[in-house]
């Protein structure tokens, strides 16, 4: 009650972890012409955005919605004379719009200290309006939450000549009054906002929906209330809390997006203040600090940052350049000027990334920026009397087609301005050209910055010290396995090595080996609300580069700023570490520019223990702190000093501990910090290293040990320094990884962003040195890391090792007896297996015993818990029986491809005995499986994976599913996309796949329609109307935070979420993601059953877990915990006679199971009675617990966290750890939460135009075939047209579909999303005018053809028609597009033929089959990552070349007779089917423009065809895909991804 | 990791021993050696398995299953396989100090459990370490290396047998001064006295012992601690005492006629031939011939095998060794699973000579002694048998019945016992300390393998009872581990 923000942190929730994302748009008069039509228009338009919103348990409580207007001068001051007050001229007062506590003494305090800060800054109150409001609409939560609204106007002084000064005044006001109101004790203080407060724009929003916004403020409806321009937005939070006050826009911007570099943004903007300056502030300045409130969401948080940068001084679009640049380092055909713009920017500040749609406004200019990679759809229109339509989505007003000028799409890093003073369109050329020549930026650049390169040789480079290369190892707990399987295949590939089948070992703080501190923390990765980057396929947007040196006043910037030393990559040899060192004093014959560099040294003696590890801390920082006062501006932590008494301080610690001590003292821009260490050499330990605030890394002892392994033999034709070379590349690529993991695109983004949890850590550790970082569990204090350090040590200098000549096994990766534990290790691997084969319960039970047995080794979360329960024990057939818990059991998300169908044929016939069910995985399943066998067995999967290629995902795959399971993200890998290498696309897995024999197959990171959560509803709906019989699952994994996430994908219409943990199994997987992203499904589940709780979803979803589940123990906690279903892989495929080679992504499973091999497959020993064993020994052993602790039935027991408690701490380094937030029991309001299940919130496909019109319609077709034939109106609020009727198409005659054009749809207006997805044969959609988003989504044999509507005058080839990611994962049909489409056009095609007039960035990314044909211009990055299909491009400019990925394809030309007349057939029906002018043209002078085409060819695709030409006899399907796959076989540049 | 495909493109080679027919002519080593390349594939064979099930060393079923040293085998394979032999010799000692004696000696549990013998022919694991140290051994890589520094402390290990040697190389590089009672006139133990030459060269253990005493250890030989050095001094002399002393109580056949002439313990033949060998034929007093006899031996183990091979190289007349349990099978049953010890019918090199020289295989299964036959003068002159056969008993398990009517007469002149052994020597040296013993009569001990008494510790088959040559020298280490606990302390 009585709150306006989130609730409290409480359990696992916490309310920094919120996301959103929405609808956004704005309506502007060109010519600032002011209306009450601008003011209509945009709220229409908001109502059309409303299905981008969301609504929380009570449909009718909104998330926000908002609009912000130029202040409506007019209609105030009448309201103003009616209260008895007078309103001087425009632009002579400031308007507020303040939430106030409804409480009135509150209220009034909080408006008198309001008065108070006016009168003290000089200005007056002319007087206070209480806004009407009228909530009888509104829900409960919303209702209950709602603050008191009211306006206040603020005379101007006379003072104040400037109008800018104004505005910056009334800034001063606002954060003066909102800090002296927070600070206060008044009891709801929580309620106070400014919504806005300015003498141009006002807003009106709060926690509604968006059909709500002009009901709730009458003020918005009144015909007197003007404005040229009205930006409006609709808001999905993924939280359902009511918030008033994180409704959008903020007061100027609004934004679809989300900052994933926020924390580091923070911390670096709250690093600068200290040398703000500025002459229009002057002393005020100081009054608005901090400029971050560190209480709002990202986006309020960049709205800040944004006003600070605009009230100093910088246009608003100077601003926004800077914030968000565009990529630079990657882009050769970019203006030297532009070029030299960014790059002195980026001396000034890192940039804000994550993906963005943010229109912004001062109320005169408004306009719209996108992110670098384009993640979010903003189409606009111009119309012929001057009005501009922008929105995520087109159709959402109705503009006749004859009025329109233009229609346009933002494309990636651009912007796009209305200048109402101007009166007119300014475009990002003009724009950026008038930012990129303001400032001689390339001579500030030329006589201030230096490259490594321009420094001198330096006098002397540490060598490699082959004598103590051991020692040192050792002191650095080095392992035989760090170099076998870490650094060695890194110096000898340059790529990351690979593994498989996720981890079993213990977590750091359960180790019994002492752990590098690095082990302690959890990469956290992009899923649903934002999308991970491709780093490989999309490697322009992508950048490494960083900059060392001291930062100037960003306010008010000048050459100085761009003294700055340019670093290529963050990882430093020897010499260009000494280069840096050698600028020394600045005074020798190596200094530049004055730069300064000072060796800190980085260690502590060993035997002062954590006392000393303490000191030595406070005192690197004090030596820091003095170095700046000395004028140095790069400071080098070095740990070279370690000795016999010497130990190295954990090189993150030291990094962290200095960064966090200057941004405290405000100094930290003033130097970067270099860290010179022996510890780190995985890259895992440089992303942290660099997230923790380090510019740049120096790992001499990595680089020595690979020296040392080539002088040793153990690599061969290899010089140590190309080694070393190659692992720097490395490690390189492997940041690239980690950092797009997370959606982060720039090294220098990442540098302090701090996207960790760690786990096990103390928080006297954590609020020290690593502020602001999750910890959630506690554990391990200083006194931890310092016995661990003093261990490492004393294996290196103290004990004797005897002529032992060898390091540490290691064992994390592979087992060793005298290594880390392993869950999965010889003896229970064999007992399980042994069990399952014979049947046998009571090798059962021993096998369990040792997975449970924690008194051995405590390994995961759940062997730290016991169970404990006040209920008496009943009688084991009182507990219901294993047939009904074993339907609870899913086998895990593995592909035929990863897994042979024997085994993966033995899990489905084994879950479809169980009547449980089996998952597809992503790679499609063979439609022979859809039929029962003679036997009665059935091999169809139960659940059908929808993954990011989309592999086989076609209408009839999704019609014959009982789940579909939207994979967002994989335990082992979570933000990456798969492989699946050319080695093992046999013929067999191709043809399910739709792709060619032998050629690699790339999973993109993202779902490539999924870059937020409105999307992820989208898809939902989507798949809902693709099989309406089917449940939606959506699986995640396990991080800080994925409980608000699950929130709102819950909210989004799933009716299964599934939280996966990190450790979960893999067919192949960077070790480092292996090992260190993600976190334990017991803390994802705890934290997800909770926040569910607390938004009373709880009963909307089933939850479901997985993750290294192997014994009923392992099921029971899970339930406590909150799950109603499990999953299991791992275990199921031991029984089936895994024995954790860890070999699958090499195809060589000597048992048959991870292998294509048909050798190696005639080794499956597996039964499907092994699997259904294991599943009814787990259950039953689920029923022995449940019995003992007093439950009849699961259901009873989900989220009894009372039932659980903490095992007693029996280890030096747990006895600190703190379980009572997983334990946390949610208060709640649902009381019986998990018996019934409620209906899920979203899709309602009751109401849809296949629901209501088309099925109906097409009945003659259904039922007997009969054509069908209609013209009907559509608008973009009806999505996902055709779709469910395509299923019904699906349903009745399989694959096969209808014959072609049976029914035939004409629609005239503007489609919304999704469009024609999934479509099958038969089914002919023709769109007159335009469509949203993805458009054909994984067509199955369907035609789809849109053309501009008749009455429309501008030329189709350069105005946009469709959205972005039209045509994404499809599988077959044809496509005729007269118009410009959006962003990543066909991406992972597979099939599908199409013509298109234009297409923006990334078009046939991924793409396996099929043909494109674009008769016009294409986008950057066309073709990345694309083996098999071909396009066509008409390239009459010959600009074609330079617009190519050539990674994976060749540019050739048009010659084969036959395909030449394929390509004039597709244009031809193009022509026909659309009218397109373009096409008749070319069709004219065909001959002529035969030359101009560029084929573009995957080369594995190529030689497939041309082996096929070899074979000299006509080879039937299987030679021919063997031969095929035999030639790409050989081929070493192969699709490998890496 | 080997090489990735190596499993599919290699089969398993192992090097051919010298012909049964010639070597039974001497006593020298039988084994042979295979080229650099082919070691090479062998090793590349190996699966580098992330569970390798080689090097775990843990009893299912009662058997051994993987290597008890936990021997690295996936990486000294990998370093076969590249060729860098010196660092998979570094490796191989990293867990065992004596690879020369399991590379020769060990049944090679790690083999039945090696993974790729799920479906095909197990890595030549064995093989692969004997080349690894016999090359280093050539190479001159393995130098005496006497520890660094001296901590001052002493340690009396008393029996020199593998687990003994184990030990007092463990602690020896520790720093410790270390002092091995060994009461024959050899430092070995079993190992010199127990294993036949043809199957372990003596020279190849003196080889090592030269190699520890360079390095510092002191043998004190033709002592035995509790007669011929009193227990109290030991106590007071050493910081700690580590137990070696075997399991050398023999099984013994207490049947009709056990007292006659010319039927004796397995050891006592196997100690007195090996002793006559390495000190020339004079002196002969312990030396049991078997030359122009009809001989039997009782007991199918590894002891037995030997005393077959022993007998034949001294010119028996026949050979025949009983095995009171059935043949087992070729291959695996479903009771024996992967990675299970291999319950399977194996020829060793001694049956082979047997019947190079015979044309028959020696064994007799399923058969039990029932009587010794006395001759005139009192000494043995034929066994009487009877056949059995295996059922399952009342409570489910097998039990082995005489099969009625199947007496048989077997005519000899020299029966040889091995049929195990029961245990530790109680009198002397144990009882004096009073060492408390587990039920099944072997000495008990701590995690840290310590005994009842401070300071005092056990390893080997005194602890364990009679086990492999590899478990004693695990054991050693495990001792040795312990005491350096208990000298920190």
């Amino acid at each position: 009650m009585g709150r306006i923000n989130p609730p409290q942190k409480q359990g696992l929730y916490d309310p920094r972890f919120e996301h959103d994302a929405c609808g956004v748009g704005f309506v502007v008069d060109i010519k600032g012409r002011k209306s009450f039509d601008v003011v209509q228009k945009g709220i229409q338009v908001l109502l059309n955005l409303e299905h981008r919103g969301a609504a929380g348990s009570e449909a009718n409580s909104g998330d926000g919605a908002g609009l912000l207007l130029q202040i409506p001068h007019v209609f105030l001051v009448d309201r103003c004379a009616e209260l008895g007050f007078q309103l001087p001229a425009v632009g002579e007062y400031g308007v507020g719009i303040i939430f106030l506590p409804t409480e009135s003494q509150s209220r009034q305090e909080c408006e008198a200290v309001f008065e108070r800060i006016v009168r003290e800054e000089g200005q007056q109150v002319l007087g206070w309006r209480t806004v009407p409001t009228q909530n009888s609409e509104l829900g409960r939560s919303a209702r209950e939450s709602q603050p008191f609204i009211r306006q206040v106007f603020i005379r101007r002084s006379h003072d104040i000549d400037d109008d800018a000064a104004f505005e910056r005044k009334l800034y001063v006001i606002r954060r003066r009054v909102t800090r002296a109101i927070k600070a206060s004790c008044l009891p709801l203080r929580s309620m106070f906002y400014v919504s806005s407060l300015s003498f141009k724009t006002i807003v009106y929003k709060g926690m509604l929906t968006a059909s709500q916004l002009p009901s709730f403020y009458p003020d918005l409806t009144d015909k007197d209330i003007s404005s040229a321009l009205a930006l409006v937005h609709s808001r999905f939070s993924t939280n359902t809390f009511p918030s008033w006050a994180r409704a959008h826009p903020y007061r100027y911007v609004a934004h679809n997006g989300e900052i994933n570099t926020l924390r580091g943004n923070i911390n670096w903007m709250r690093a600068r203040e200290r040398k703000f300056e500025s002459q229009l502030f002057g002393s005020d300045l100081r009054k608005v600090l901090p400029v971050i409130d560190s209480h709002g969401s990202d986006s309020a948080m960049f709205d800040n940052a944004l006003e600070m940068f605009v009230l100093s001084g910088r246009s608003l679009a100077h601003a926004v350049a800077m914030m968000i640049p565009e990529p630079w380092t990657g882009d050769p055909s970019m203006s030297d000027e532009k070029r030299a713009f960014y790059e002195y920017h980026s001396c000034l500040t890192e940039p804000w990334d994550g993906p963005a749609s943010i229109s912004f406004t001062d109320g005169v200019r408004i306009g719209v920026v996108l992110d670098r990679n384009g993640l979010r759809p903003s189409r606009y229109y111009v119309t012929k009397n001057d009005l501009v339509v922008m929105a995520s989505e087109v159709g959402v007003l109705d503009v006749p087609a004859d009025e329109i000028v233009r229609k346009g799409r933002l494309a990636p890093g651009r912007l796009f301005l209305v200048d109402t003073e101007l009166g007119r369109i300014v475009t990002d050329e003009e724009l950026k050209q008038e930012l990129a020549t303001a400032q001689p930026y390339r001579q500030w650049l030329k006589e201030n910055a230096v490259t490594l390169d321009e420094l001198p040789e330096p006098p002397y480079v540490h060598k490699s010290n082959s004598a103590t290369v051991l020692l040192r190892q050792r002191a650095f707990g080095y392992t035989n396995e760090d170099l076998r399987l870490l650094l060695q295949p890194m110096a000898v590939d340059g790529n990351e090595p690979v593994g498989s089948m996720g981890t079993d070992t213990p977590l750091a703080v359960f180790s019994a080996r002492p752990q590098l501190l690095y082990n302690y923390f959890k990469q956290l990765f992009a899923q649903v609300t934002n999308p991970p980057i491709d780093g490989i396929r999309e490697e322009l947007i992508m950048s490494l580069s960083t900059t060392i040196g001291p930062e100037s006043n960003i306010l008010e910037p000048s050459a100085i700023c761009a003294r700055q030393i340019k670093l290529e990559s963050p990882i430093l040899t020897n010499d260009r570490l000494e280069q840096l060192r050698c600028l020394g004093d600045s005074a020798g014959p190596w200094s530049k520019n004055g730069f300064k560099s000072l060796t800190l040294s980085m260690v502590y003696k060993v035997e002062d223990g954590a006392n000393g590890l303490e000191l030595a801390l406070s005192d690197l920082c004090r030596q820091a702190s003095a170095a700046i006062s000395s004028g140095y501006q790069i400071v080098i932590l070095s740990d070279r000093d370690i000795g016999p008494e010497m130990a190295p301080i954990p090189a993150l610690l030291a990094v962290a501990a200095v960064h966090h001590h200057l941004i405290r003292e405000g100094t930290r821009t003033q130097v970067g910090l270099i860290v010179e260490s022996g510890e780190p050499r995985e890259v895992h330990h440089f992303a942290l290293l660099l997230g923790y605030g380090a510019a740049a890394i120096n790992p001499y002892l990595a680089f020595e040990t690979i020296q040392n392994t080539v002088e040793m033999g153990f690599v061969k034709d290899l010089e140590p320094q190309t080694a070393i070379k190659n692992y720097v590349k490395a490690v390189n690529k492997g940041i690239i990884k980690v950092i797009s993991k997370m959606g982060i695109s720039t090294a220098q983004g990442y540098c302090g962003a701090q996207v960790f949890e760690a786990i096990g850590l103390h928080s006297e550790v954590i609020d020290k040195y690593f502020t602001w970082t999750p910890s959630r569990i506690g554990g391990a204090g200083l006194d931890v890391v310092a016995e661990e350090t003093r261990l490492r040590h004393a294996a290196g200098f103290q004990e004797s090792a005897g002529d032992d000549q060898t390091l540490d096994v290691g064992g994390e990766y592979q087992y060793r007896t005298d290594g880390a534990h392993h869950l999965f290790n010889p003896q229970t691997i064999h007992k399980l297996q042994h069990a399952c084969r014979t049947g046998s319960h009571e090798l059962f039970k021993q096998y369990s015993q040792s997975i449970n047995d924690h008194s051995i080794a405590v390994t995961t979360l759940r062997g730290a818990l016991d169970f404990q329960s006040n209920r008496s024990p009943v009688s084991i057939e009182e507990v219901e029986p294993v047939n009904a818990i074993v339907k609870r059991f899913k086998t895990g998300a593995m592909s035929y491809g990863s897994i042979s169908a024997e085994a993966h044929e033995a899990l489905a016939i084994a879950m479809n005995r169980l009547g449980a069910k089996s998952n597809t995985g992503e790679g499609g399943e063979d439609p022979a499986r859809y039929d029962r066998d003679s036997n009665g067995d059935s091999r169809n999967s139960a659940i059908k994976q929808v993954a990011s290629g989309r592999f086989g995902v076609t209408s009839n795959y999704l019609v014959n599913a009982q789940e579909l399971q939207i994979k967002i993200a994989q335990g082992a890998k979570p933000g990456e996309g798969g492989q699946l290498p050319g080695h093992k696309v046999y013929p067999w897995i191709a043809r399910v796949r739709h792709s060619t024999p032998g050629v690699g197959l790339i999973s993109p990171p993202p779902h490539h329609d999924i870059y937020s959560i409105e999307d992820l509803a989208q898809l939902i709906y989507d798949l809902k109307n693709a099989n309406d019989r089917a449940r939606i699952s959506v699986k995640l994994v396990s991080e800080v935070g994925v409980g608000t996430i699950a929130a709102g994908v819950v909210k989004a219409g799933a009716d299964v979420v599934l939280i996966s943990g990190y450790d979960g199994g893999t067919g192949a997987s960077p070790l480092t993601s292996i090992k260190h992203a993600g976190a334990p499904w017991e803390l994802g589940l705890a934290e997800t059953h909770q926040t569910l709780v607390l938004n009373d979803l709880r009963s909307r979803v089933t939850l479901e877990t997985d993750g290294q589940l192997k014994t009923g123990r392992d099921v029971v906690i899970a339930a406590f915990l909150g799950a109603e279903e499990f999953g299991f892989a791992t275990a199921p495929l031991v029984s089936l006679g895994c024995v954790m080679m860890r070999a699958c992504h090499l195809n060589t499973c000597p048992v048959g199971i991870a292998t294509q091999d048909p050798k190696l497959r005639a080794k499956f020993k597996g039964d499907p009675d092994h699997v259904i064993n294991f599943m009814r020994f787990v259950a039953e052993e689920v029923r022995e617990l449940m019995a003992q602790l007093g439950f009849r039935t699961i259901d009873e027991m989900v989220g009894h966290t009372n039932c659980l408690r903490p095992r007693d701490p029996n280890h030096w380094k747990t006895r600190r750890l703190d379980l009572s937030q997983v334990l946390s029991c949610a208060s709640t309001s649902e009381t019986t939460v998990y018996s019934k299940k409620g209906t899920p919130s979203q899709p309602q496909l009751g109401s849809s135009l296949d629901q209501t019109i088309l099925l109906p319609l097409c009945e003659p077709a259904l039922t007997r075939g009969e054509v069908v034939s209609s013209m009907l109106p559509i608008r973009n609020i009806h999505r996902a047209v055709g779709t469910r009727l395509g299923s019904e198409v699906t349903r009745k005659y399989g694959s096969a579909g209808l014959p072609p054009d049976t029914i035939q749809l004409r629609f005239r207006g503007s489609a919304g999303q999704s469009f024609g997805a999934f479509i099958p044969n038969g089914i002919t959609l023709t769109l007159e005018g335009d469509a949203n988003d993805y458009v054909g989504k994984g067509l199955s044999g369907g035609k789809i053809i849109i053309r501009p509507d008749r009455e429309a005058t501008f030329k189709p080839e350069e105005n946009v028609i469709a959205g972005n990611v039209a045509f994404y994962g499809a599988t077959s049909g044809e496509a005729y597009i007269n118009g410009v489409v959006g962003e990543r056009f066909c991406v992972r095609n597979s099939g599908a033929n199409v013509v298109v007039e234009s297409v923006g960035d990334h078009g046939c990314e991924y793409m396996t089959g099929g043909r494109v044909v674009v008769l016009g211009r294409i986008g950057r990055n066309f073709a990345a990552g694309m083996s098999g299909g071909v396009a066509y491009l008409v390239d009459e400019k010959g600009t074609a070349p330079a617009s190519c990925n050539s990674e994976m394809v060749s540019l050739l030309g048009l010659e084969d007779p036959t395909e030449i007349e394929f390509v004039k057939d597709m244009i031809f029906r193009h022509a026909e089917y659309t009218g397109s002018e373009r096409a008749a043209a070319i069709l004219l002078t065909w001959d002529e423009f035969v030359p101009l085409i560029v084929r573009v060819m995957p080369n594995d695709y190529r030689r497939v065809l041309e082996a096929r030409m070899v074979l000299n006899h006509e080879p039937n399907d299987q030679e021919m895909a063997m031969t095929a796959f035999e030639v790409n076989l050989r081929e070493i540049a192969r699709a490998a991804g890496n | 990791m080997g090489k990735v495909t190596g499993f599919i493109e290699y089969s398993r080679a192992l090097p051919i021993f010298r012909p049964p027919s010639e070597r039974v002519r001497d006593w020298d080593e039988f084994h042979g050696h295979l080229p650099e390349s082919i070691m090479q594939e062998q090793g590349a064979r190996c699966m580098d398995c992330a569970v390798p099930f080689c090097h775990s060393g843990i009893i299912l079923n009662g058997m051994t299953s993987g290597c008890p040293l936990h021997n690295l085998i996936p990486d000294w394979n990998h370093l076969v396989f590249t060729g860098n032999w010196r660092a998979a010799l570094d490796l191989l000692h990293k867990t065992n100090n004596f690879p020369e004696f399991t590379g020769r000696v060990c049944p090679a549990p790690c083999e039945g459990a090696c993974v790729l013998g799920i479906d095909d022919q197990p890595v030549a694991i064995k093989t692969i370490e004997c080349a690894i140290v016999d090359r280093g051994f050539s190479e001159g890589w393995i130098v005496p290396q006497p520890p660094g520094f001296r901590s001052g402390k002493k340690v009396a290990i008393v029996g020199s047998g593998p687990s003994g040697l184990a030990c007092a190389a463990q602690l020896n590089k520790s720093g410790h001064q270390v002092i091995v009672f060994e009461k024959s006139d050899r430092v070995g133990g079993l190992l010199m006295y127990g294993i036949p030459n043809m199957k372990l060269d003596k020279k190849i253990v003196q080889r090592r012992i030269d190699l520890l005493a360079e390095e510092g250890i002191e043998f004190v030989t033709n002592t035995e601690v509790g007669r011929d050095y009193p227990v109290g001094k030991l106590l007071s002399d050493f910081d700690a005492v580590v137990l070696c002393g075997g399991a050398s109580r023999p099984r013994d056949l207490p049947i009709e006629g056990r007292n006659l002439k010319g039927i004796h313990f397995a050891m006592d033949f196997l100690h007195g031939n090996t002793k006559r060998l390495l000190d020339g034929e004079g002196a002969e007093s312990e030396y049991i011939s078997a030359v122009g006899k009809d001989t039997i031996v009782i007991g199918g183990g590894d002891t037995g095998t030997d005393c077959v091979g022993t007998a034949l190289r001294q010119g028996c007349r026949s050979l025949v060794q009983f095995e009171i349990l059935p043949e087992p099978e070729q291959n695996r049953t479903l009771e024996n699973p992967w990675p299970q010890w291999p319950r399977i019918h194996r020829v060793e090199y001694g049956h082979e000579e047997a019947f190079a020289l015979y044309g028959t295989d020696p064994r007799s299964y399923c058969i039990r002694s029932a009587e010794f036959i006395a001759d005139t003068s009192g000494a043995v002159s034929g066994i009487r048998t009877v056949d059995v056969e295996a059922r399952k008993g009342t409570d489910g398990n097998r039990v082995l019945a005489d099969v009625p009517n199947s007496e048989r007469e077997w005519p000899t002149q020299l029966v040889l016992l091995a049929m195990g052994f029961e245990g530790p020597q109680r009198r002397g040296l144990l009882a004096d300390l009073e060492i408390k013993l587990t039920e099944c009569r072997t000495v008990s001990v701590d995690q840290n393998k310590m005994t009842n008494v401070p300071g005092v510790f056990a390893a080997g088959d005194m602890e364990r009872g009679q086990s492999l040559v590899v478990w004693a020298i695990a054991d050693g280490r495990k001792a040795a581990v312990g005491v350096n606990n208990y000298l920190r302390q």
